[in-house]
């Protein structure tokens, strides 16, 4: 496992001035991981698909949707939907705190490009990740459902919970 | 620039030919011996061909051939203009409508209708031409994409060039000679420092290069080396150069490679259907392909991509076509724009208080501009309505034809703009009305000299804008709406009860009720396609309304209004649960302090107001859109916002009426999905996000939740009691 850490400083004005994520650099075997916390626990998205990181503003409710769709929040003329993905997941809400932020994901979906955001508790790093590095999530009663995660991988000996952004922005 | 893009310019413009085709051929009816519109007819014709042609639409091109010879003779004096002749141009330019949907739509053209309308073309050319049998021949060649001989026409049209030519200099020759040249490059071409894809280039900037690159003589991979060219080429080429400037383009590497170039002397009968599809890419890709860096170069390069192309989804082309002067107009702003950012910055620097008066200035002056330029952005979107009132000659034309009338079409103010969505859903129900007005409204020959009118009809079109609508007129001086029958009709049908008295305006409105169909009401002849009520909710939908004036035996008059554009809305903001909401104003009817002594409940949740003898069902929002409301007096202070769409009228509860205010409407699907009762979003000054309400939506909730809630109850009042 020699997964390393890198670019300890300055994670979201960082990932701010890629913008898109064209400008990462990713070599064939692994993947760069952006990885934040939600209850306690680590969890990665492939950094190709994050757009930016904004600090968390009250939405606009959005009337008769699930409790984890916060609303929809204005990003730059944007009218984008924004989804606690403590709820999302089960966990139990917490508070909105100094640390909390929106991580704004951009995804293909079969309906075009869509843009939106997700509430986490707080940010956490950017790390590579090689491919084979990536274990299969076993069948455990995790408070994550399953299907959202691609696999876990080991960092310095912490597990991160990989997650899969298509599906929990197709399944909002 | 790829191959869909060109097709796509190619249908844009071949639609636009199309549509002048046909208005000059109506013209032409009462114009028969204007140059300038057989001029237009011939070079609208040799376009399409010229494009279709090199798209390999070889039905199109060779029907639009044959019509392009007719009015060759037609020009020359061969052929006078009939009345048989228009119609036959007409069907055919029809016919070729056709065609060029179906090629749109990527399927094959119906061949057995365009060989039939290229037969009656031939047909009257070889009736009406002496030497016809000289002329017809001419059609063997309609493959052919360049112009023949006769198409040496005065002035090309500009339209089709950028299709058929990209690289060209868009001036077409007069003579062009063709010429293939053999072009083998000695292995060691890339030593001396030269690239082929530099002498290809050169070629093509002459004319229309068509290439074929031979890789026969590449080795196995392992004898392959980087730096030897083991690619020769066949080239053909048509430009209206010389020889010797076609081997200039040689110059530098004559002495390491054989050039053989000779000249096909003419090329009259083209057997191949589509020499021209070959694009600039390919060239590109034959080349770059010969530069090494691949050494299984495919064997036909040049020909495979430009034919496998085809549009991979059928998409409509949304493209829109902008005038030059409303952008300079954007540049202008933005340079306005600039200047009063640099001029705030650079008070920003260093600021002290005597500097208040400038700053405020510069904000005022900061928003001007930004409003300037909002509108004029909006500006961008707009088109004239001539785009949909050009359809109407042709139709007026054959609906009397069909009907024996005699009617005069006036159009006036085609140059009216609005927004582009706006006229592509009111042109159906324009069409609608205006085949009503004739088919309805005017009456035939005979029944009008009895009346004392004169015999031919007139239909006025009239588009204008005011208060910041657009309002568009269809005007017809035909028999009027016959108020009584209508009556008659709603009482039979048990729309309008026995007792009640209606007004003229109330009466009329009764002909866009669902449930009066219009060849029943007025007249015997069938309607055909949508219906009045269709007309009507098409109208609404677009946030517009119609009203009717007629007097029996004199006209009647639809007036239609419309906004400007879909992307802006004139919004009334109100508060609900602690949220902000947006209703569009065009659907509020009234907004009222509510009377609690008006409401009644029918079993337990469905409520109805009383106002003015009507009951108007009430919904409270927060409980559609489940918002926790905190307990307290819930209808005390409430207010009662009455609104209408197509399908009825429903009282909305909300706490609080606030500004009105325009709004810019912005997708809640783009990134999320569709919401119920919710039809967009927009961003408030505050850079807070407002939902607009969806009344027809907020509708149909309030209907299946009185249903669920009460069995039916609320039915009652569900239609509106008219």
């Amino acid at each position: 496992m020699s997964a390393q850490s890198s670019q300890q400083t300055s994670v979201p004005e960082e990932l701010v001035a890629r913008g898109d994520g064209v400008a990462v650099r990713v070599d064939g075997a692994a993947s760069q991981y952006l990885t934040f916390m939600l209850d306690g626990e680590e969890y990665g998205v492939e950094i190709l698909g994050v757009q930016e990181i904004k600090g968390w503003e009250k939405c606009t409710e959005i009337p008769n949707t699930p409790d984890y769709v916060m609303g929809v929040i204005n990003l730059r003329g944007a009218v984008i939907p924004v989804i606690d993905l403590r709820r999302r997941f089960g966990m139990t809400p917490r508070e909105f705190g100094k640390l909390t932020v929106v991580i704004v994901v951009r995804m293909e979906t079969p309906d075009g490009n869509k843009t939106m955001g997700f509430v986490v508790d707080a940010v956490s790093d950017v790390y590579n990740i090689d491919h084979d590095q990536v274990r299969p999530a076993p069948e455990l009663d995790a408070s994550v459902e399953t299907r959202f995660v691609k696999g876990l991988a080991t960092v310095d000996d912490k597990m991160i919970i990989l997650l899969d952004l298509d599906h929990i922005v197709t399944e909002y | 620039m790829s191959m869909e893009e060109f097709h796509e310019i190619f249908f844009e413009e071949a639609d636009e030919l199309i549509e002048a085709m046909e208005s000059e051929l109506l013209e032409m009816v009462f114009d028969t011996d204007n140059p300038d519109r057989i001029n237009n007819v011939f070079r609208a014709a040799h376009s399409i061909k010229g494009g279709s042609a090199t798209f390999g639409f070889s039905e199109i091109a060779e029907t639009t051939h044959v019509m392009e010879t007719l009015m060759n003779c037609v020009r020359d004096g061969e052929i006078k203009v009939t009345r048989d002749l228009i119609d036959l141009l007409l069907s055919s330019v029809d016919c070729v409508k056709d065609m060029l949907g179906s090629a749109k739509a990527g399927q094959p053209a119906d061949a057995d209708r365009a060989g039939e309308t290229k037969t009656s073309l031939e047909a009257f050319l070889q009736a009406a031409s002496g030497d016809a049998g000289d002329t017809v021949t001419g059609t063997a060649e309609g493959a052919d994409p360049e112009p023949g001989p006769q198409a040496a026409a005065p002035e090309q049209p500009a339209a089709a060039e950028p299709v058929t030519q990209p690289a060209d200099t868009g001036a077409l020759p007069v003579a062009l000679r063709e010429y293939v040249i053999d072009f083998h490059p000695a292995l060691e071409l890339f030593k001396t420092g030269n690239d082929p894809l530099h002498i290809l280039r050169a070629l093509r900037d002459l004319g229309e290069l068509e290439v074929e690159v031979d890789a026969d003589s590449l080795p196995a991979l392992e004898a392959f080396e980087p730096d030897n060219l083991y690619l020769s080429w066949k080239l053909r080429l048509q430009t209206e150069s010389d020889p010797d400037v076609v081997l200039e383009a040689f110059d530098w590497v004559e002495d390491v490679c054989s050039i053989d170039l000779h000249e096909i002397e003419h090329r009259d009968t083209v057997s191949d259907p589509e020499p021209e599809t070959v694009a600039q890419a390919p060239v590109e890709a034959a080349a770059e392909s010969a530069a090494g860096a691949e050494p299984a170069a495919p064997e036909s390069v040049a020909r495979a991509p430009a034919r496998s192309e085809r549009r991979a989804t059928p998409t409509e082309p949304t493209s829109i076509r902008v005038g030059i002067d409303k952008i300079d107009m954007l540049i202008n702003l933005v340079g306005e724009l600039v200047i009063t950012q640099s001029m705030l910055g650079e008070m920003g620097e260093n600021i002290e208080t005597c500097d208040l008066e400038k700053l405020r200035e510069g904000f005022l002056q900061l928003e001007r501009h930004t409003r300037e330029l909002q509108e004029n952005v909006m500006k961008i979107r707009m088109v004239p309505i001539s785009n949909v009132f050009n359809r109407m000659p042709r139709m007026v034309h054959d609906l009397t034809a069909k009907l024996g009338k005699k009617l005069d079409l006036v159009m006036r103010g085609e140059h009216t703009e609005l927004d582009k969505t706006v006229m592509e859903r009111i042109g159906d129900p324009l069409v609608h009305l205006v085949r009503n007005a004739v088919d309805h409204g005017i009456e035939t020959p005979d029944v009008r000299l009895a009346a004392g009118k004169p015999e031919r009809g007139t239909l006025e079109l009239c588009a204008y804008h005011a208060n910041g609508d657009v309002v568009i007129e269809i005007h017809d001086d035909g028999a009027g709406i016959n108020r009584d029958r209508v009556l008659e009709k709603a009482r039979a049908k048990g729309l309008v009860a026995p007792e009640h008295t209606l007004s003229d305006q109330e009466i009329h409105q009764l002909i866009f009720h669902p449930g009066f169909s219009t060849a029943e009401a007025v007249s015997d002849v069938s309607g055909r396609g949508v219906g009045m009520d269709v007309v009507k909710q098409n109208i609404l939908e677009l946030g517009g309304h119609v009203d009717i004036a007629s007097e029996a035996g004199r006209g009647s008059t639809f007036t239609i209004r419309l906004p400007l554009t879909l992307a802006i809305v004139d919004g009334q903001l109100l508060r609900v649960g602690g949220q902000v909401y947006i209703i569009p104003l065009v659907s509020i009817l009234e907004s009222i302090q509510l009377q609690e002594a008006n409401l009644r409940s029918i079993a337990d949740r469905s409520q109805l107001y009383r106002i003015r003898g009507e009951y108007v069902p009430v919904v409270a929002l927060t409980e559609l859109f489940n918002i926790p409301v905190p307990d307290t007096g819930r209808t005390r202070d409430q207010l009662l916002v009455l609104v209408e769409s197509g399908q009825g009228k429903i009282g909305l509860l909300v706490d609080d009426l606030l500004a009105q205010q325009q709004v810019v409407i912005k997708s809640l699907e783009s990134n999320y999905r569709p919401v119920a009762g919710v039809s967009g979003a927009t961003i408030l000054g505050d850079g807070r996000v407002a939902l607009i309400l969806d009344i027809p939506g907020l509708l149909r909730m309030a209907r299946r939740q009185g249903e669920f809630d009460t069995a039916g109850t609320l039915r009652v009042s569900g239609p509106r009691a008219a």
